[in-house]
């Protein structure tokens, strides 16, 4: 592993997604990726008692797929990096009680997706093990539970709400031996916390805006390359609200982001005109992981795709630092991924 | 013409809501409480009683008239009673109201399971 400028890493071995998996509620079901994803449940619920046991269910049933699709026995694996929104990330934790494997929790809010896989390309890149799984999930009610109003409560949203993704997404990253086709993780781009001192949670498109902004720069100025680079680069939950803050922003710093084609996870999830009620868009850790584990990572396999930057965006807010008038922290956090066929 | 002036006297004082919420960026329990407090003062200078009169259900069933019932209870027993009214008299009118909402939320608890 190699640092380049100030922010990112570049992967030498190229440590490989071995596979990959999609679990998603039954509202992403109805969204335009529903085909993309391995397993959609039928009911919020998933069969169980509580929202955060759903949330849990979802997890491991991610974790379990991702496995079997990278064909890999359970007994093999050697890291689980996870995290998740609720506190003290106990959907994930939960979940590794089964895996039985060393565990690494992490927080970074909705760019959980993207920091928890550079940790695991980092683990397998730097020799620390040859299999480790990375994951994240979300449940619409949890963490609105959490962050917003009761689900009961019925509460009026701003249009410039977002709707929690209910998602799980998990990737086993393995060792680059030559014999996998991809796709492999080639650069991470570590993002910095950028507080711009807005408050709102229920606008955080426009929060997370600019960490989003700073860590695409970052990427481009570390590595030396230019948007054209990339078939596709996407940011985590910006939404209607931050994507087009992300442009100017980019714009205003002379980053030639029309060379590409720059979308935004929250707003590819669901189909915005149908469902009404995502509002402006999706959010959550489920978000940037469903869409890049199901849907870009299946657009890669196809050969639609060759090289794509993810940046997932986090919003490091908890309902107790908003109670106290706190303004809202947020970071971004890149992945380059790559797919086989052609050296970097 | 009752119904005319329920709807506008009553719609003005959601509008009233509304604005707290989309500009003032109060949160919907700021919004109630405010509300709450604001006919609570209404009916302190007498301005709450004759807009109940003028205006019916459009002044009697917004979250305004919780306060109102308050203050106006109270009052009224203070007048009967002394002091001591106005402890005994806060929860006079608006006791249908608790009495209600405890009772349904009873009923509503044993069908149902709340998951938050």
């Amino acid at each position: 592993m190699k640092k380049l400028g100030s922010q990112t890493w570049q992967f030498t071995t190229r440590p490989v997604i071995l596979g990959s998996s999609a679990v998603v509620g039954p509202e992403e079901g109805e969204g335009p990726l529903a085909s993309d994803f391995d397993f959609i449940f039928d009911s919020l619920e998933m069969g169980e008692k509580t929202w955060e046991k759903a949330e849990r269910a979802l997890f491991m049933k991610a974790s379990v797929m991702a496995l079997e699709n990278a064909g890999l026995d359970e007994e093999k694996l050697e890291y689980f990096v996870g995290g998740d929104l609720m506190n003290q990330i106990i959907s994930s934790s939960f979940a590794a009680r089964k895996l039985g494997v060393p565990y690494l929790g992490v927080f970074g809010a909705c760019s959980t997706s993207m920091e928890s896989l550079a940790i695991a390309a980092m683990i397998v890149d730097s020799g620390g093990g040859k299999y480790a799984l990375a994951g994240t999930a979300s449940h619409n009610c949890t963490v609105e539970k959490q962050f917003r109003y009761p689900t009961e409560y019925g509460s009026q949203k701003p249009p410039t709400s977002q709707y929690t993704v209910t998602g799980s997404g998990c990737a086993v990253v393995g060792q680059n031996d030559g014999t996998a086709k991809g796709p492999y993780i080639v650069f991470a781009t570590l993002g910095k916390i950028m507080d711009l001192g807005l408050k709102d949670p229920l606008n955080m498109g426009a929060a997370m805006a600019p960490a989003a902004a700073d860590t695409i720069l970052s990427h481009f100025r570390d590595t030396g390359l230019s948007p054209g680079h990339y078939d596709l680069i996407v940011t985590g939950d910006l939404a209607t609200v931050g994507l087009p803050i992300a442009k100017k922003l980019l714009a205003d710093e002379g980053i030639p982001m029309e060379e590409t084609t720059f979308n935004d996870c929250g707003l590819l999830i669901y189909d915005l005109d149908k469902q009404k009620y995502t509002i402006a868009g999706g959010s959550g850790c489920g978000c940037s992981a469903v869409v890049t584990y199901g849907h870009i990572l299946k657009r890669m396999k196809k050969g639609e795709l060759k090289r794509v930057l993810i940046v997932a965006t986090g919003a490091l807010l908890s309902p107790l630092s908003y109670q106290q008038g706190e303004s809202i922290p947020c970071v971004a956090h890149a992945i380059a991924l790559e797919s086989g066929g052609e050296g970097a | 013409m009752i119904y005319l002036w329920a709807f506008l006297i009553g719609g003005a004082i959601c509008v009233v809501g509304q604005v707290l919420m989309d500009i003032v960026k109060l949160t919907p329990a700021h919004t109630m409480s405010t509300l709450v407090v604001a006919g609570a003062i209404a009916d302190a200078f007498g301005i709450y009683d004759p807009l109940v009169k003028f205006a019916g259900a459009g002044a009697s069933v917004p979250i305004t008239s919780f306060g109102y019932s308050l203050v106006h209870g109270a009052l009224t027993e203070l007048e009967r009673d002394g002091w001591i009214g106005v402890v005994t008299g806060i929860f006079d009118i608006t006791s249908a109201g608790i009495s209600s909402a405890i009772v349904f939320s009873f009923l509503a608890a044993l069908l149902v399971r709340p998951k938050g």
